[in-house]
């Protein structure tokens, strides 16, 4: 069978895969809204001051709480299944919609975070490689240990007193200067302006892995045979590393870096939230505050099946990027 | 314990380390002796800065002392930090080693459900975890352990499938031991070192979940720790930068600290595997 139809396969197999995960994730979703005390009435009724028993009687069988669970758990599997994920009762729009609404900045703020840790990561790790045990070595080390010490929303926090407060360099909140009412360019220089500090807080630790990481696999893939050759074949050191090692290397990088998304999600609630950006991270801050449950758990159930789908990229990307990789 | 102990001071980080580690230890135990007002009462002038009006680091915005806090906060972090952990190996060692051990169609379920935990953003489903359970200490272990087990069910497994064919198993089964005992009393005290080491990485985990989960205002409401005084004091960060910072400092001295010991134990108790690198 020719590879391409194999690969084919493999991904329709790895696909099918996906889908008990995202049902089960669906269901432990389910499970989590119905083991919260209370429900949407009770946080409608308490917000209201005073509701009488008949008025949230009528309100939960407009909302279907009245049902048995098996019940309320089909019903919310076809729910989701259209893309319709609960009403949010704080902000009195559909949840899917406000999801909807956030996303792109939080695409952005990751999105530039993968570019920046990655792309420093390997330039990083490279050069530790390449000057083994000296001082940039040690400083690399030293800064990978401070980093996956450090809790994400101090770092924030640190810099927003030293960039933003103390020299005054970047903005301490939000996306954009909406009082600007910027246009065209000057909107894209002021989020970009915006987006800095995010992405280096939210970046630092995947940095400091990515870094790390791409060391340990550029030193591994040293140590292989077909570098012996290459140097036997008279190959400059240059060309040794940086066409045959560097290409090798860059495998687990990219591999670590689809692993690491479902961390990235958690890692941009709290910068989001330390620097209001207005993304999904932010909106399950408010809605931790507001008791809005369903919209929590949109935001979960979201970023899970995110992940799903992203290891699932990675899975394919990898077989195109590597072809001893087995797609049997 | 001699020769554990040679190999583990070899890392000179590591024994740093544990001189760190003991000192907060130390710190925590003596809290009382120290500051033994309660962390939350407000005990002077608000926002003095550090060394001002009697205080050490600072007062917060209502008049708090921040050192106080910060002694009392490292009772809550190392406690949930270590009762998370041990929570959590226990969850994960169940899982892999009945998955490792009896293979087949219960490996195939119980790793299925393993790769599902392992799948969902876990900082997001410790918020969730919380959430719903009502901000505790209780509720915080929960969460921490939800979610952070599936990584030694994965080892524990591993280990119990290179263990289980050994000599010595088979030789448990010809004298006719149940499997249970030989799980518990004869394959899991030979995977011990790996255990020990990835938990106490996980307690730096732990510690750092905690402090995120109390700063977003997830922290038990009766307890100090770490995360809530610099949740608390975000909003003073212009006036008064010493409420975020120290306990900040904090956090980052020990979470360093236990994974420098983590990397020490790792060489000690797994010395094959530092000498092939």
């Amino acid at each position: 069978m020719p590879r391409s139809s194999k690969i084919f396969r493999y991904v329709s197999k790895r696909l099918l895969q996906g889908i008990p995960i995202i049902i089960a994730i669906i269901v432990i979703n389910f499970f989590l809204l119905n083991l919260a005390e209370g429900d949407a009435v009770d946080v409608l009724a308490g917000e209201a001051g005073s509701a009488t028993p008949e008025y949230m009687e009528q309100l939960r069988k407009k909302f279907g709480l009245d049902q048995p669970l098996p019940v309320q758990l089909a019903v919310y599997l076809k729910n989701v299944l259209v893309l319709d994920l609960g009403y949010s009762f704080r902000h009195e729009m559909a949840v899917q919609d406000l999801i909807f609404d956030r996303f792109a900045a939080t695409a952005l703020l990751m999105t530039s975070t993968i570019v920046l840790a990655v792309g420093f990561g390997i330039l990083l790790g490279l050069m530790a490689a390449m000057r083994l045990n000296t001082w940039k070595d040690a400083v690399i080390t030293v800064f990978a240990l401070i980093t996956y010490a450090t809790p994400l929303f101090w770092v924030g926090l640190m810099m927003i007193v030293v960039f933003s407060l103390y020299l005054g360099w970047f903005p301490t909140s939000g996306m954009e200067n909406v009082a600007a009412f910027y246009e065209g360019w000057d909107r894209v220089v002021d989020i970009a302006h915006h987006l800095v500090l995010p992405t280096v807080t939210l970046s630092l630790f995947y940095l400091a892995l990515y870094t790390r990481m791409m060391r340990a696999s550029m030193l591994e893939q040293y140590g292989q045979d077909y570098v012996v050759t290459a140097r036997a074949k008279g190959l400059t050191e240059r060309r040794i590393t940086f066409v045959h090692v560097l290409r090798n290397a860059l495998l687990p990088v990219v591999t670590m870096a689809g692993v690491q998304v479902g961390a990235l999600i958690g890692g941009s609630v709290i910068v989001e939230s330390v620097f209001a950006w207005p993304g999904l991270g932010m909106l399950a801050f408010e809605s931790l505050f507001a008791r809005d449950l369903n919209l929590l758990l949109g935001i979960f159930l979201l970023s899970s099946i995110l992940v799903v789908v992203v290891n699932l990229v990675v899975d394919i990307i990898y077989c195109f990027l590597d072809p001893r990789i087995d797609v049997e | 314990m001699a020769e554990f102990w040679t190999r583990y001071r070899r890392n000179r980080a590591a024994v740093l380390g544990l001189g760190i580690l003991f000192t907060i230890l130390f710190m925590a135990a003596t809290a009382h002796l120290f500051y033994p007002e309660d962390p939350f009462r407000l005990v002077g002038r608000p926002l003095s800065g550090p060394l001002e009006n009697g205080f050490l680091l600072g007062s917060d915005s209502l008049g708090r002392d921040v050192a106080s806090g910060i002694v009392h906060g490292a009772k809550t972090s190392l406690l949930i930090g270590l009762i998370a952990t041990l929570v959590s190996i226990f969850i994960g060692i169940f899982f892999g080693a009945f998955s490792g051990y009896f293979g087949g169609r219960v490996d195939d379920l119980l790793m299925r459900v393993t790769e599902i935990f392992q799948t969902i953003p876990s900082f997001i489903f410790a918020i969730l975890l919380v959430a719903i359970m009502k901000p505790s200490i209780f509720s915080i272990v929960i969460a921490i352990a939800v979610v952070s087990w599936p990584g030694v069910a994965r080892l524990v497994r591993g280990e119990f499938l290179s263990l289980k064919n050994r000599e010595f198993v088979q030789a448990c089964h010809t004298i006719g031991m149940s499997d249970l005992r030989v799980m518990l009393g004869e394959i899991l005290p030979n995977c011990l070192s790996p255990i020990i080491v990835i938990g106490s990485l996980m307690v730096a985990t732990a510690i750092l979940i905690e402090s995120g989960l109390a700063f977003l205002g997830l922290g038990d409401p009766n307890i100090m720790s770490w995360g809530f005084q610099i949740g608390a004091g975000r909003t003073m960060l212009r006036s008064a930068w010493w409420v975020c910072t120290f306990p900040g400092i904090a956090i980052l001295i020990t979470v360093l600290a236990i994974n420098l010991i983590g990397e020490g134990l790792n060489d000690a108790l797994n010395p094959r595997l530092k000498e092939r690198q």
